[in-house]
């Protein structure tokens, strides 16, 4: 819309005045506001920016790369970077680059799958502990407390070598344990908001439980679930790193960062470019997602940030 | 018939201090097109009580321990299943709240929240449920309806928002608006209009109007009957002009005492001596009495004191209450 027919002549006389006629004209959501305000955090627009150029490396990369990420060349193990294998190769001849992108498919896959699966969980569960109440929500809280109770890695460890392993199983297992801390965060914002009065409102309204709960109740905890989240992932992919570093994750020939530098970490001495490139890929991803989610909780929550 | 008709309605707490009597045997009936003041001090259980008939009570702590208030001669609110209030709430029964900066989902568009409150009760597609919304909101004199609903709710002012918030309750014409201090958290100026708007719809949906409120102003400009209520009971209940003209209970004339006036200018303002009983207690006799600083006959020290009729329309609670007279107090004061 260009010129506003309401506008008396006075007003049209001000043009310096410059407003985004467009967003008013539709109404600006909470959630454009806190866009805004993101999009002026320079270290968290640039950690948005390396995350994206890690998932077009790590996804789109492969199908470009000359080489097979398990296919051996016994001819040239352990080179040092050159121009035919940038990143060089490891001690079975493999082109370190394709396992790299690969390695970061399973890291950034766990991280973002395990990361869905606890939210999944952890919202429904918290908010519908918290909006019940009462004997529901000890009942529920105290089942938390219970599995909070349980040695997590060892946890992960035992259905690890009690199952068969695969990557969906590892996917599954360290999503079932990151959402006990989401569901306590979402159980805590649901039983504050769920006494403000647009809560009340939809119940007098007539509305459902279940469509408070979800229409009404969740959109107001994703700030905090979204910035809680995006340090999620980096957790999940640190458990999935150390659990691949004991051997416990990924098998081989298939790589993820963690084995990666644990391979790096055993041939430190002559060749450490094979610990320091995948290395570098793993702490800039984890450094950017941790930079992301305190942008976001500025973003999100304005009254917390410092200035 | 009166639309809504309740019977010893007692809405009790029960809290770790003892049980809180936030309602203690409160009745009262309203006709249709008619509106019900009801007025107290805080704590005195207006709000408590008109919660309890919206099954808004949460329970624990709260428990509607008797009573029974008919819908239209024919459905006990009070025995509803949760089922079935959610279809009469929103439908038959809706409610404003005191603050409309809050009463509003701040995540979702205004033309959702309108949308959806239709949309639960009537089967009507999504366009028309649109225009009517678009229709309502020009009806509580939102201008350029068709551009704001798709607004959120803070990009709209307070008083804008209680217009949204009517319009909301009075889509699907429910037959019973509960106001729950419509115009506490609003402007004097905005107050007035509001309040102009809520008599309007009123008129235009034919429906009944519980106006709960401390201030008496309010009242005595939009309300057919008045109940006052002090410690979850009805002390007075009258027309407006038995209500301000004929006061009988001390309370009621200490209220009154209590609205300051500009005649008034330089002089101390009168406030009612001592606080509002402690519910947890059991009180046996006349609540009032027990206020510090007040003197009674101790007639009914350890009796309950009853209603009694004054006339057809006014009914009081006896006390032996003696309130020194105005220019003594504001002496002292």
């Amino acid at each position: 819309m260009s010129v506003n027919p309401k506008l008396s002549p006075s007003e049209k006389r001000l043009p310096q005045v410059s407003v985004d006629i467009d967003a008013i004209e539709s109404g600006t959501s909470l959630w454009q506001d806190a866009w805004y305000r993101l999009k002026k955090n320079h270290l968290a627009l640039a950690s948005f920016w390396v995350l994206g150029f890690m998932a077009v490396f790590c996804f789109i990369g492969p199908f470009f790369s000359p080489y097979d990420f398990q296919s051996t060349d016994l001819e040239s193990t352990l080179q040092l970077p050159q121009l035919k294998h940038p990143f060089g190769t490891d001690d079975l001849g493999r082109d370190q680059l394709t396992r790299v992108m690969v390695g970061g498919r399973v890291s950034l896959g766990v991280g973002i799958i395990a990361t869905t699966v606890s939210l999944l969980i952890g919202v429904s569960y918290g908010a519908t502990a918290a909006y019940v109440g009462g004997k529901v929500d000890a009942t529920m809280m105290r089942i938390v407390d219970v599995l909070y109770a349980l040695p997590f890695t060892i946890f992960v460890i035992l259905l690890m070598t009690i199952f068969e392993r695969s990557i969906v199983l590892l996917f599954v297992v360290i999503g079932a344990v990151e959402w006990l801390t989401m569901a306590r965060i979402v159980r805590g914002q649901v039983l504050s908001l769920k006494k403000q009065e647009f809560v009340e409102a939809a119940v007098s309204l007539g509305y459902s439980t279940r469509r408070i709960i979800f229409r009404h109740i969740i959109p107001n905890v994703l700030g905090v679930v979204v910035i809680y989240a995006t340090l999620t992932v980096p957790s999940v992919m640190l458990l999935e790193s150390f659990l691949s570093f004991l051997g416990l994750g990924v098998q081989p020939p298939m790589p993820s960062w963690g084995s990666l530098i644990k391979l790096g970490a055993d041939n430190i001495q002559l060749y450490p470019h094979l610990l320091i490139i995948p290395a570098l890929f793993f702490s800039a991803t984890l450094f950017s997602l941790n930079f992301l989610g305190d942008g976001l909780r500025d973003a999100l929550d304005p009254k917390s940030s410092k200035d | 018939m009166p639309i809504l008709d309740v019977k010893d309605l007692k809405t009790y707490f029960h809290t770790r201090n003892g049980t809180v009597r936030a309602v203690d045997g409160v009745s009262f009936s309203v006709e249709r097109g008619e509106t019900l003041g009801i007025v107290g001090e805080s704590g005195s259980g207006k709000s408590v009580s008109c919660y309890s008939l919206m099954g808004l009570i949460p329970q624990p702590p709260g428990r509607i321990e008797g009573g029974q208030a008919i819908l239209n001669g024919e459905l006990d609110l009070l025995s509803c299943s949760e089922k079935e209030l959610q279809k009469i709430r929103g439908k038959k029964v809706s409610m404003i709240f005191q603050d409309p900066m809050t009463s509003l989902n701040p995540y979702l568009r205004v033309s959702t929240q309108i949308i959806e409150a239709l949309r639960m009760h009537e089967a009507v597609s999504r366009k028309e449920a649109l225009d009517r919304s678009i229709q309502a909101l020009e009806e509580v004199g939102i201008t350029e309806a068709s551009e704001r609903i798709q607004f959120y709710p803070h990009e709209f002012s307070g008083g804008m928002r209680q217009r949204v918030m009517i319009a909301m309750s009075m889509i699907t014409h429910p037959e019973i608006l509960i106001a729950d201090e419509p115009t506490t958290a609003l402007d004097v100026t905005v107050q007035a209009q509001i309040l102009e708007l809520i008599r309007d719809r009123q008129k235009a949906n034919n429906s009944a109007v519980i106006l709960i409120t401390h201030d008496l102003g309010v009242v005595a400009g939009m309300c057919d009957r008045i109940n006052v209520m002090y410690a979850g009971k009805i002390v007075e209940s009258g027309t407006a002009d038995d209500i301000f003209y004929n006061a009988q209970h001390p309370y009621t004339v200490a209220l009154q005492r209590s609205i300051p006036s500009l005649g008034s200018k330089g002089k101390p303002l009168y406030t009612i001596p001592g606080l509002p009983p402690d519910l947890s207690q059991p009180i046996p006799g006349d609540a009032f009495a027990l206020r510090q600083g007040l003197t009674s006959g101790g007639k009914w020290d350890t009796t309950p004191p009853s209603l009694k009729q004054v006339s057809d329309t006014h009914w009081v609670r006896e006390s032996d209450v003696i309130l020194p007279p105005l220019e003594e107090v504001l002496d002292v004061g």
